[in-house]
């Protein structure tokens, strides 16, 4: 027989075939910061349950600068899976009234509003205001 | 002039695949699949590809065009500055030169029964069944896939996990599911919710960044991630609900 | 050799080898169908007609007036009997596909919307938007996957019959990705291989169109029919080629010549109906042969807009607006900006007449077959005929739908009356005859002649001789020169000799197919002296039905100049009368 088909071998150059897949893997490699902050929470959570000189030395340690660092990285990268993730809901979620489908903005916009509710009732329950 | 790389191979000649450049004019309103029938005509006639239609309804013509999954008949040369490299679509094996294999693609197709599987009988005599334009308007976009396989090649999934069913497969089993005339998703569930179905897409999304027709085959696949879950909900939890 | 046996073999996979496919699998469940195709079916060529498919709906239609546009349209050509047939199962034909999923375009109310469409007096012209014939051949493909009894052969290329005493008993196609020549052993065949519009250089044909279906037929000793009668569709892109559909008139489109007149009404088409407000059969609504020739002769007169791919009218749509151009000529708007760099919102479209459709073909009777039994043709590539001497635009695709489940019932009661199947022995001679023949080509050194260069020659001798007018003269020198390409042929030496997915192979093969319709072509339009529909002659501007209310038919004698004979067209209760295209008409 003188076919022989040829299979190209994949390897991980194809994150950086095209822009998009670099941003798909900053967006997934954010999951770690996200996860990273969820385990800090929960350490904080105990740190509470022992007692208030835990928590001031947990609230001590967070003011370090690699903390402080940390922070930051981990809120770009939260906004960044966010923002992605709010955006894309229009195409997991089309809603038709009539004949036409509602604009993605929309649906999006609906989102970010439950968001900012969301933030503004939590802080209110935290007595920021 | 303009020159073109392109990816040839002949199992019956090569070991493997190797570029060949050739030089070819550059007109304004010339198209990749133009400069490849220049070749064959002018330079070398030994040069194999696809394409029928050159207007981007018959999908033969995909390929990789500077690393993008492009139909070559829809690739203007204009929009290239520099050398242009030409090479089989990604993801499929390379049977010779610029034309794939793509057994794999047409049994997958065949998988999530793209074809109506009617809620009611109806007999010709009673003529159409009726459907407004709001409901054509539900499923036209995801009828709209011309099997290019350009999403295939995008995909880094299918790339990495061969099994997965893929893009174009999904949004057709979609597009049916959500036609009003049809009752098959429980017939289809079995192919879409499994692990090489949908729940395989990570959202990369490439697939419908290089879909020529805005077919959004990735938001067909989250619809059907979303729908298979309430299903599932619905029949574990209140299985006296009618599907 | 590799043998498959079957009891079906379908050559074409596009509308309708899909729909005798289907017919057969639903009617006989136990028969093996083997659907061979030089193609994968999505890309069969019926995926590029846009407009719609004619089928009578509306109450005030009728059967009559569809029988009556179909039969003036073909100038009296076609056969009467099988119009009457292809009429009153054309309906039924597109519920089918409604009930198998096609998304046709709808009214308000949820039922099928319908169109008017060239030389139809009432609308009739179901459609899905402006990609029918893409959604007409998903549709077919994607329920043929139902079947298990149809078994494709996906890029398979037939290259010659098998016949044994006097039957079509099976066919030698070559495997294409392996170069392997393979057998089929089939009761029946069907071919369903298209036409053959890449004879011209100027087509909205794509690459496939290359006339193999009408090639093995004509060989074999089927005449094809009718085949000087070449279509030319108004509207195509000046710079590929591709189509335009005639719904963009349909819609109230209007063609202006430079001064930015409608001159369709100086060629027995006026009175200039309201812009915008099209009326049926009249102006841009009138038939294509009329439509093409009336481009023809305002070019001569200087009237057309010189652009750099030629000379072109203009096709107008900014009247209609966007909303209904994005909801009902999306792919128009599309091509237009991509291929030609012009939004129809904003600006009239160059466009140039292109050749589209081959009314001729296979000479087949009302049921399919042809004068070889065990074969049978639909589609473009067969010639019944119902389009006569010009076809109206979406009366092909309910052909395909119509005669495509004719060919699959025809098939049937084939087999069924129990012809007795050739012995080993006589098939694999003549298997072993068509490999030689194959290798031949293949093996050939020496040879002084490429596909490219006679091809080009080819088709720069159809694009000078054989458009849309024609002289006696013209035609003579077109004759002697397809009869040396045809003998220059047979020196060809191919670059590639190879096996696997060998385009320069079949290339060639391809190219003698379109060497052997173009000379039936040339030498049908030399002998019909005369001027109807779509073959106008400048030498004959009259049409003679005394002598030429018949078809032509063009017997395959080898390397010698085809024969040329006559058939009667049947004539049942419409006799031939003035085609009038004007407001006049009631």
């Amino acid at each position: 027989m003188s076919r022989r088909p040829y299979e190209r071998p994949i390897t991980s150059e194809w994150i950086f075939r095209h822009p998009r897949y670099v941003r798909y893997m900053v967006r997934e490699f954010s999951c770690l910061f996200i996860g990273g902050y969820a385990l800090l929470m929960v350490v904080g959570l105990e740190r509470l349950s022992q007692g208030p000189a835990a928590w001031e030395s947990f609230l001590q340690a967070l003011q370090a600068p690699a903390s402080i660092g940390f922070h930051i990285v981990a809120l770009a990268f939260s906004l960044y899976h966010s923002v992605t993730w709010f955006n894309l809901t229009p195409k997991a979620l089309p809603v038709q009234v009539g004949e036409e489908f509602l604009p993605d903005g929309v649906i999006a916009g609906a989102h970010y509003a439950a968001w900012v509710g969301l933030s503004i009732g939590l802080l209110w329950m935290a007595g920021v205001f | 002039m303009t020159e073109l790389s392109i990816l040839r191979y002949n199992p019956e000649t090569d070991d493997q695949p190797r570029f060949q450049s050739y030089e070819v004019p550059c007109r304004e309103d010339w198209v990749v699949l133009d400069a490849l029938n220049y070749i064959k005509e002018n330079l070398d006639p030994t040069l194999s590809y696809r394409w029928s239609c050159h207007m981007a309804v018959c999908g033969s013509c995909g390929m990789m065009i500077n690393q993008e999954p492009k139909l070559a008949c829809k690739a203007f040369l204009r929009d290239y500055q520099g050398l242009i490299r030409v090479e089989p679509l990604r993801h499929f094996p390379i049977e010779r030169d610029l034309v794939t294999v793509i057994d794999d693609f047409m049994a997958k197709l065949s998988r999530v029964r793209p074809y109506l599987i009617p809620k009611d009988v109806k007999a010709l005599e009673a003529g159409e069944y009726r459907q407004t334009p709001a409901e054509l308007k539900r499923f036209k976009q995801y009828s709209m896939c011309i099997n290019c396989m350009l999403c295939y090649a995008a995909c880094p999934e299918y790339g990495l996990i061969p099994k997965y069913i893929g893009p174009a497969a999904i949004a057709l089993a979609h597009r049916w599911n959500q036609d009003s005339r049809d009752a098959g998703r429980e017939e289809r569930q079995e192919a879409l919710a499994a692990k090489e179905g949908a729940w395989e897409c990570s959202f990369v999304g490439a697939c419908s960044e290089v879909c020529p027709e805005h077919v959004d085959p990735a938001g067909a696949i989250q619809q059907v991630k979303i729908r298979s879950t309430v299903d599932w909900y619905q029949e574990h939890l209140m299985p006296w609900l009618k599907k | 050799m590799r043998t498959v046996d079957t009891d079906v073999a379908i050559i074409g996979a596009g509308g309708a080898g899909l729909r005798a496919a289907i017919a057969l699998a639903e009617g006989a469940p136990k028969l093996r169908i083997a659907l061979i195709s030089k193609v994968y079916p999505m890309r069969s060529h019926t995926c590029a007609a846009e407009g719609g498919a004619a089928g009578v709906i509306k109450p005030d239609d009728s059967l009559a007036y569809h029988f009556d546009d179909t039969v003036h349209g073909g100038d009296w050509l076609s056969d009467q009997d099988a119009v009457d047939y292809f009429i009153a199962e054309a309906p039924r034909e597109l519920v089918q596909l409604e009930h198998w999923g096609c998304p046709w375009s709808r009214e308000a109310d949820g039922s099928v919307a319908v169109r008017p469409f060239g030389g139809m007096k009432k609308q009739r012209t179901w459609f899905a938007a402006d990609k029918s014939g893409f959604h007409i051949l998903h549709t077919l493909f994607q329920t043929s996957l139902r079947f298990e009894s149809i078994v494709r052969f996906d890029e398979y290329y037939a290259t010659e019959l098998l016949v044994d005493e006097g039957r079509c008993v099976g066919l030698t196609a070559i495997e294409m990705r392996s170069g392997q020549l393979c057998r089929f052993d089939a009761g029946a065949v069907i071919i369903a291989g298209g036409g053959a519009g890449r004879m011209f250089p100027f087509t909205t044909n794509g690459a496939i169109k290359t006339g193999d279906g009408m090639a093995l037929a004509y060989r074999a000793g089927v005449a094809l029919k009718d085949m000087e009668f070449v279509q030319y569709h108004p509207t195509g892109l000046p710079s590929t080629g591709t189509l335009l559909t005639e719904a963009c008139r349909g819609e109230g489109g209007v063609l202006l010549n430079r001064n930015g007149r409608r001159f369709l009404q100086d060629y027995g088409m006026g009175p200039e109906t309201p812009l915008g407000r099209p009326v049926f059969k009249t102006m841009e609504l009138g038939p294509r042969d009329r439509v093409s020739q009336a481009f023809w002769q305002e070019q001569k007169k200087g009237n057309m807009v010189p652009t750099q791919w030629g000379e072109c009218m203009l096709l107008d749509m900014r009247h209609l607006g966007e909303k209904t151009i994005d909801e009902r000529l999306p792919l128009v708007r599309d091509m237009s900006i991509s291929y030609m760099g012009v939004d129809p919102v904003h600006d009239p479209v160059p466009v140039r007449p292109v050749v589209h459709y081959m009314m001729g073909g296979i000479h087949t009777d009302i049921r399919t077959a042809t004068a070889l039994p065990g074969l049978f043709a639909a589609g473009e590539c067969a010639c019944v005929s119902i389009n006569g001497a010009n076809r109206l635009g979406s009366n092909s695709l309910t052909e395909l739908l119509v005669f495509g489940r004719r060919a699959g019932l025809s098939a049937m009661e084939y087999l069924q009356s129990g012809a007795r199947a050739p012995g080993e022995a006589a098939r694999g001679a003549l298997a072993a005859a068509a490999r030689a023949r194959l290798s031949g080509l293949m093996q050939r050194s020496g040879g002084t002649e490429t596909v490219a260069g006679l091809r080009k020659e080819m088709m720069q001798t159809m694009e000078q001789h054989a458009g849309i007018y024609r002289s006696g003269e013209g035609l003579a020198e077109a004759c002697v020169k397809l009869g040396e390409l045809r003998h220059r042929y047979r020196g060809i030496e191919l670059h590639d000799k190879t096996n696997v997915y060998n385009t320069d192979l079949l290339q060639a093969l391809e190219l003698g197919s379109m060497l052997d319709c173009a000379e039936a072509v040339v030498q049908s339009a030399l002998g019909r002296k005369e001027s109807r529909g779509a073959h106008q002659r400048l030498d004959y501007v009259a049409r003679d039905d005394g002598r030429y209310l018949k078809h032509s038919l063009a017997h395959w004698r080898g390397a010698d100049v085809p024969r040329v004979d006559y058939l009667d067209v049947v004539i049942t209760r419409s006799q031939p009368g003035v085609r009038d295209y004007s407001g006049a008409h009631a």
